[in-house]
């Protein structure tokens, strides 16, 4: 009995040194918080659509149409019954027909079920370059009818179609928050890397100032700093300019991470040893230091990201970041500041929900890359 | 106690030097100097301008002179409480303002009392019913209530209360009460405006409360001093509430430092959504305008204002935790 377990014992293949990546290793940990997984799809599927935002928008964001102000969304239907009662599948929208509101006695839009209106995939359009490089002449999804409606989430004021401007919007909200971390993470790893690799004086001046600009109140500081930003900038110009303004405060955080990163790494074996060894600070910093927490810097910076969204989206709804021409989701929610407006056409407040979604997805996602950073932690 | 304060207090008084600095930056910033601007809107409107004023003006604010000197004719009379003129209204910038800060300090005081009395209970009941079906819920609720930006939050209560109950939704008080002095229906009416700015303010704060407290609780239930009360015969209630939760609570007091800025900015872009007659709205619309010195005035208070909470804090914590108060920081 006890000989043959010992047999087994001797016959059975020798446990094979396995190794992992570092990468391998953060994505088997990433995928265990199953919140965090979906959310990164979520992401992914945002930043996918802000990408190819002229493929998939139905229309021009910005194409006007007096017909049809404040039309409400009609939805996408897939199954439809013909007159004999028999099943039709494939998508279509209902148009709309006109009534005049008895008490505002005003023309209002309300869907016309009795007239139906194919959507096909991949329609024929007007040649346009995606992405401001590939030209392009087919829409994911649209009408071919001439002149027929479609308003899947509704029409604003002046008729222009709600999705397609989300969609251009969400352009510009993801890619702002995007370019608010990267430029505050180039300040924060340069500054918070000095005080944190050098110490001293340098370091006591620079953690003094994070603590005062973190114990300022954000908006009426964003606020002033925008309200200066000349009214002729053309939109690129305030684009960016928003974007230095939000990373002004963002940097901070970043630093702090950076700083700390430095600070208890400064003293590990491995960065004496190469101190002993002759190199450069260049050469520990850069070959040494900064690989082994890269991936922290990374956790943190997605994490600063729905900041970033949030700032943008407060300051062009207040009216003082970016300005009418340029669509964001901030400008679209503009729109739904009053409560009349409001009452008659609900689907403007649709981009708020989608700034929720992403911001809830990005704290996950954010969340999940922080525990993953550390593989063999816990 | 007393050095810890007194070293705290000359920090705060740098940070105020260092605001206002930056205050003045912001209103420095346009470019032009107020009373170009000043003299342009005074013609368009077709008004006489009397030389002697404007020469008055210039030196008063030493317009033209260096920037130090500048900031130092507007820092010395902002001590003595005179934070200039504001161009749009022809007003001493204090006379305008002073009521809508105070209508701002008190909204915001408000959230944070609220902001306790909820995350307290639910924070407790979260630690101590881990994983059940009420923790579940608030940690959900939580993230969902960090997500929403404050502004959306209000225009969809205000848009839910259109709709439901056909009121607009606005102000702090009924047109009637609005000068009145404080009595017992003057409150009514005005927690019956306030409850929904508060409600919105204090979300994202009570969200992050509760997660701090629910955190530090679970680690405090976890040691021994929690058994052998227990094993004592003490009643949970009392085992619960009276050491582990006061321990969880400590660094919930220095939370509120860093919750008062975000508050503070929460309410400006609130108070504009639901037009609150706090200094939100009057700083937005001073911005547009470019009325620097009101801008400037209001920014300044704000900040100065967040500065001292945060040093309350400090000093609360001080008072209720011991090794703050002697060991190093």
């Amino acid at each position: 009995m006890a000989l043959d377990t010992l047999d087994q014992m001797a016959t059975r293949p020798k446990a094979r040194a396995v190794r992992e990546s570092q990468l391998g290793l953060m994505w088997r940990r990433f995928k265990r918080h199953k919140l965090a997984l979906v959310s990164l799809w979520i992401v992914t599927g945002f930043y996918l659509v802000a990408l190819l935002a002229e493929f998939i928008a139905p229309l021009d964001p910005s194409a006007y149409n007096p017909r049809y102000t404040y039309a409400p969304p009609q939805g996408i239907h897939f199954v439809s019954t013909d007159a004999d009662g028999r099943w039709n599948f494939g998508p279509y929208v209902y148009g709309y027909k006109t009534e005049i509101d008895p008490v505002a006695l005003r023309r209002t839009f309300v869907i016309d079920e009795e007239t139906k209106i194919p959507v096909q995939l991949f329609v024929e359009s007007k040649p346009y370059m995606l992405a401001g490089v590939i030209p392009m002449s087919v829409k994911l999804f649209g009408v071919t009818e001439p002149r027929a409606p479609l308003y899947v989430l509704g029409a604003d004021r002046l008729g222009r179609d709600l999705l397609s401007r989300l969609i251009h919007g969400t352009r510009i909200s993801l890619s702002i928050g995007l370019a608010g971390v990267t430029l505050s993470l180039f300040f924060g790893i340069i500054i918070g890397g000095f005080s944190g690799y050098y110490g001293g004086w340098f370091d006591s001046a620079v953690m003094r100032v994070i603590e005062f600009i973190r114990s300022m109140p954000t908006i009426p500081l964003w606020l002033g700093l925008a309200a200066a930003m000349p009214k002729d900038w053309s939109a690129l110009q305030t684009y960016f300019a928003i974007t230095l303004i939000l990373s002004l405060i963002g940097w901070t955080e970043l630093a702090r991470v950076v700083r700390g990163r430095f600070l208890s790494l400064r003293t590990e074996d491995f960065v004496t040893a190469a101190q002993l060894d002759g190199a450069s600070d260049w050469r520990i910093i850069t070959r040494h230091m900064v690989p082994s927490f890269m991936s922290h810097i990374i956790a943190a910076a997605t994490l600063a990201v729905p900041g970033m969204i949030l700032a943008e989206t407060a300051l062009s709804f207040l009216g003082l970041g970016l300005q009418a021409p340029i669509v964001s989701w901030g400008t679209l929610l503009q729109d739904a500041q009053n409560i009349r407006t409001l009452a008659t056409a609900p689907w403007l407040l649709v981009p708020g929900i989608c700034v929720v979604i992403v911001i809830l997805s990005l704290n996950f996602f954010g969340d999940g890359l922080r525990d993953a950073a550390d593989p063999h932690g816990r | 106690m007393l050095q810890f304060i007194s070293k705290r207090l000359l920090a705060m008084l740098l940070t105020m030097f260092a605001v206002s600095f930056v205050a003045f930056a912001i209103i420095q910033l346009p470019p032009g100097d107020f009373l170009t601007s000043y003299m342009a809107s005074l013609a368009a409107t077709g008004e006489q301008v009397d030389p002697k004023v404007i020469e008055n003006l210039r030196a008063q604010y030493g317009l033209g002179e260096p920037y130090l000197v500048q900031y130092w004719k507007w820092i010395s009379g902002v001590v003595v409480g005179n934070f200039g003129q504001s161009f749009e209204w022809k007003r001493p910038v204090w006379e305008l303002i002073w009521g809508r800060i105070g209508n701002s300090l008190l909204l915001e005081g408000l959230a944070v009392v609220a902001m306790w009395l909820v995350a307290l209970p639910i924070g407790i009941y979260a630690a101590v019913r881990k994983y059940s079906l009420g923790d579940y819920l608030a940690t959900i609720g939580g993230f969902i209530g960090l997500a929403i930006p404050n502004f959306f939050f209000a225009l969809i209560l205000m848009y839910l209360s259109f709709i439901w109950f056909g009121k607009t939704m606005g102000g702090l008080f009924s047109p009637g009460f609005e000068d009145a002095h404080w009595s017992l229906p003057r409150i009514w009416d005005f927690l019956s405006h306030a409850w929904a700015p508060i409600l919105v303010l204090a979300t994202g704060g009570t969200a992050e409360l509760i997660r701090i407290l629910r955190a530090n609780l679970l680690d405090e239930l976890q040691k021994p001093y929690v058994t052998t009360a227990r094993a004592k015969g003490l009643p949970e209630w009392k085992v619960i509430l009276k050491y582990p939760v006061r321990l969880a609570l400590n660094p919930l007091v220095s939370t509120i430092g860093w919750l008062l800025p975000a508050l503070v900015s929460g309410s400006v872009i609130v108070s504009v959504v639901m037009n609150l007659p706090t200094a939100g709205p009057m700083l937005l619309r001073s911005l547009t305008t470019q009325d620097m010195y009101l801008a400037g005035a209001i920014i300044l208070l704000l900040s100065i204002l967040t500065v001292v909470g945060t040093m309350i804090s400090d000093v609360l914590l001080a008072l209720i935790d011991p090794r703050i108060r002697y060991g190093g920081k």
